[in-house]
């Protein structure tokens, strides 16, 4: 048999038939969706005047559109309320079991799925979100679509896709110290920038990947899309058989036993080859900082910002757009700069060890005067187990308070909004212009990066304070 | 949804030669509160278009008058990021109908084409062409003839050829819809599902 590898195994036993010439039609094992991209889906059924094929395999939550604040009361914004609403009605009108808001199980889409183990390794699994990604952590094909799509997947639970290109990005060797998997995929990016994958689906492997937890392997898959990738994803080992095992949707006993041994298959054939191959030396990797306004736009935090001169010449206008939105200089430092706020959270860093990061870094030292702190978990199990672990008690004594679960100012639908021109180290996904309030400056970090400058105020290597 | 039918379209172009235009820049995130499909034109690139007090930001091209059309020509890696489809929807209901870049993101590509708001890839030097031609002339025209691929600076003549998927062609052509398409294939999903079960 010709060697294969872990994408195309699990790509090719989810066709279920092939357009010549056109996309493959493709099972979808696990549908989830929230209040933003599904309304249209769901009129979209009713027009047609169709039932949704198989509700059992689709899961909903509210979580980009809600406030992170008093969520026992009525949603405030009008629309955000009526969005919110709509999805309540779509999914008792068409059998999906929703996990709304103050629902023991709610919190942002790509959080939840995976603690409840409704992501399984070996699974096909899309959501009208690009950061879908995620379960990619899991061993499983994980991806972005647009609504229309989630409108087929209501109507078949199939997608029509053609299949993409395969790449493996290899990290070996030992992080160094204050160096984390946000630290290793914004590395990756701004080695290969924000369109260098995309048209592939990426493999990571290698050493330094396989020493990480499920919760680390969600982070790097999640930034899969940040340089253009359909999706990225990891082997399953026993680390990830360790996580999904007794979680409430994990199969449970002779039942796990005979999926286990399936998973135990799912890895990349000795020569599969792969369409591009990519190798980094873990050693590299520093902290990093973004410090444009796209992700690829980032550096080792010691480092500055590139000279003029160092920028190919066709994007040095776009390089010097995005310095002057974010206000910095070419050749600058970025230690030391001052900054205004400080948001911990989305699907990329919102998990327990992302708040028990950051409570590690922060444990008796005080929040700097200049520094707004959001500190939101994932999820309401997440924000759960941070009062268990005793981890908001560290917070609060510094001067921090955990809000309840949401997407957040990630992408700011809500009320927590970075003012224009303010600076804002934030451990999310995008950088992008406007992307945390109209005129927000985005500098993307890891949990530890973002804790130093919430504690000093400034861009500050968390090295130094550990 | 079906798409409208789409064969020719010639018509003037709106330049936009910033590249890594994401999704965000195309419908900022605080807009996508509709339930519905329409409207998202009136806040298509809103952040660059108005300012802080809504009015039109007289150096964006849209608030510009020499520029119109059904053809919206952009830089490099157009439609990054979220996969929002209302980026879609916003540049169609503003009026576009074709989306020219020499690179488009994968997620925007199929959202665009499950609108019927063709995506149309040209080479750097091509689209390097096609902007100095909008530069010279701003009533200067582009015609995309779907059925030959083939994308042509009328004035100049110049055509470069595009790639397209033969069954996405098929479905632009005729208007299908992939929905339709996929219902007509449920014995064959649910064949697929007992023969995994088993």
């Amino acid at each position: 048999m010709e060697p294969k590898t872990l994408f195309d195994k699990i790509w090719d036993s989810h066709v279920v038939d092939s357009i010549p010439d056109g996309p493959d039609v493709l099972y979808i094992d696990r549908h989830y969706i929230h209040e933003v991209t599904s309304p249209q889906a769901f009129s979209g059924l009713r027009k047609r005047g169709i039932p949704l094929f198989r509700p059992e395999r689709t899961l909903a939550t509210a979580d980009h559109n809600i406030p992170t604040q008093h969520q026992e009361l009525p949603i405030r914004e009008k629309l955000s309320r009526i969005q919110v609403e709509t999805l309540s009605e779509n999914c008792k009108e068409f059998g999906v079991e929703l996990y709304g808001l103050g629902h023991p199980h709610n919190g942002i889409v790509h959080v939840i799925g995976a603690e409840l183990g409704f992501t399984q390794p070996g699974m096909t699994i899309v959501c009208g979100d690009s950061h879908t990604s995620t379960h990619g952590a899991f061993g499983s094909i994980a991806f972005g679509i647009g609504t229309s799509e989630v409108e087929m997947v209501f109507a078949s639970q199939c997608v029509l896709q053609p299949k993409p290109k395969k790449m493996r990005i290899n990290i070996d060797g030992k992080l160094g110290e204050a160096v984390t998997s946000k630290d290793i995929i914004l590395y990756i990016i701004s080695q290969i920038s924000a369109s260098g994958a995309t048209g592939y689906f990426v493999e990571y492997a290698g050493s330094a990947i396989r020493s990480l937890s499920m919760e680390a392997r969600m982070t790097i898959c999640n930034m899969s899309i940040e340089m253009g990738a359909r999706g990225g994803l990891i082997a399953p080992d026993e680390t990830t058989f360790t996580y999904v095992k007794g979680r409430e949707f994990a199969p449970k006993g002779q039942e796990w036993d005979k999926v286990l041994a399936k998973w135990k298959e799912l890895k990349t054939d000795p020569d599969a080859v792969f369409d591009k191959e990519l190798h980094f030396k873990a050693e590299n990797i520093q902290p990093m900082i973004t410090y444009g306004t796209n992700p690829g736009m980032g550096t080792a935090i010691t480092g500055c910002i590139p000279k003029l001169e160092e920028i190919r010449e066709s994007e040095q206008l776009s390089f010097k757009k995005a310095l002057q939105y974010m206000g910095f200089e070419p050749g600058m430092p970025l230690e030391g700069h001052l900054v205004d706020y400080v948001f911990l959270g989305s699907c990329t860093n919102g998990r327990i060890e992302d708040i028990r990061a950051f409570a590690s870094l922060v444990k008796g030292k005080k929040k700097a005067e200049n520094i707004t702190a959001w500190i939101v978990p994932g999820s309401r199990q997440v924000e759960k187990q941070a009062r268990e672990e005793g981890l908001v008690e560290i917070l609060e004594e510094a001067g921090f308070e955990l809000r309840q679960p949401g997407c957040s100012a990630c992408l700011a639908m809500n009320e927590d909004k970075v003012p224009a021109g303010k600076y804002s180290v934030s451990t999310s996904n995008r950088n992008f212009e406007g992307r945390q309030g109209p005129g927000a400056r985005t500098l993307l970090a890891s949990p530890l990066t973002a804790a130093a400058a919430a504690v000093t105020g400034k861009i500050t290597n968390p090295a130094d304070l550990m | 949804m079906t798409i409208d039918k789409f064969d020719i379209l010639t018509s003037t172009c709106v330049p936009l030669p910033a590249e890594n235009v994401d999704t965000d820049q195309i419908i900022p995130a605080r807009f996508l509160k509709a339930t519905s499909r329409e409207g998202f034109g009136e806040n298509l690139f809103r952040d660059w278009r108005y300012d802080k007090e809504g009015n039109p930001k007289k150096d964006f091209v849209l608030n510009n008058p020499k520029y119109s059309g059904k053809i919206l020509v952009a830089g490099k890696n157009f439609g990054s990021g979220s996969s929002r489809e209302h980026a879609a929807w916003a540049i169609f209901d503003y009026g576009f109908r074709v989306v020219v870049s020499s690179f488009f993101a994968d997620i925007f590509k199929n959202n665009a084409m499950n609108n019927g708001l063709l995506p149309v890839q040209v080479s750097d030097t091509f689209l390097k062409t096609i902007f100095s031609e909008i530069e010279k002339d701003p009533a200067a025209q582009l015609e995309v003839d779907l059925e030959k691929q083939e994308i042509k600076i009328l004035s100049t003549g110049e055509a470069e050829t595009f790639a397209i998927n033969p069954y996405k062609k098929l479905c632009f052509l005729n208007g299908y819809d992939d929905i339709d398409f996929l219902l007509s294939k449920k014995e064959k999903i649910q064949a697929f599902e007992q023969n995994r079960d088993s």
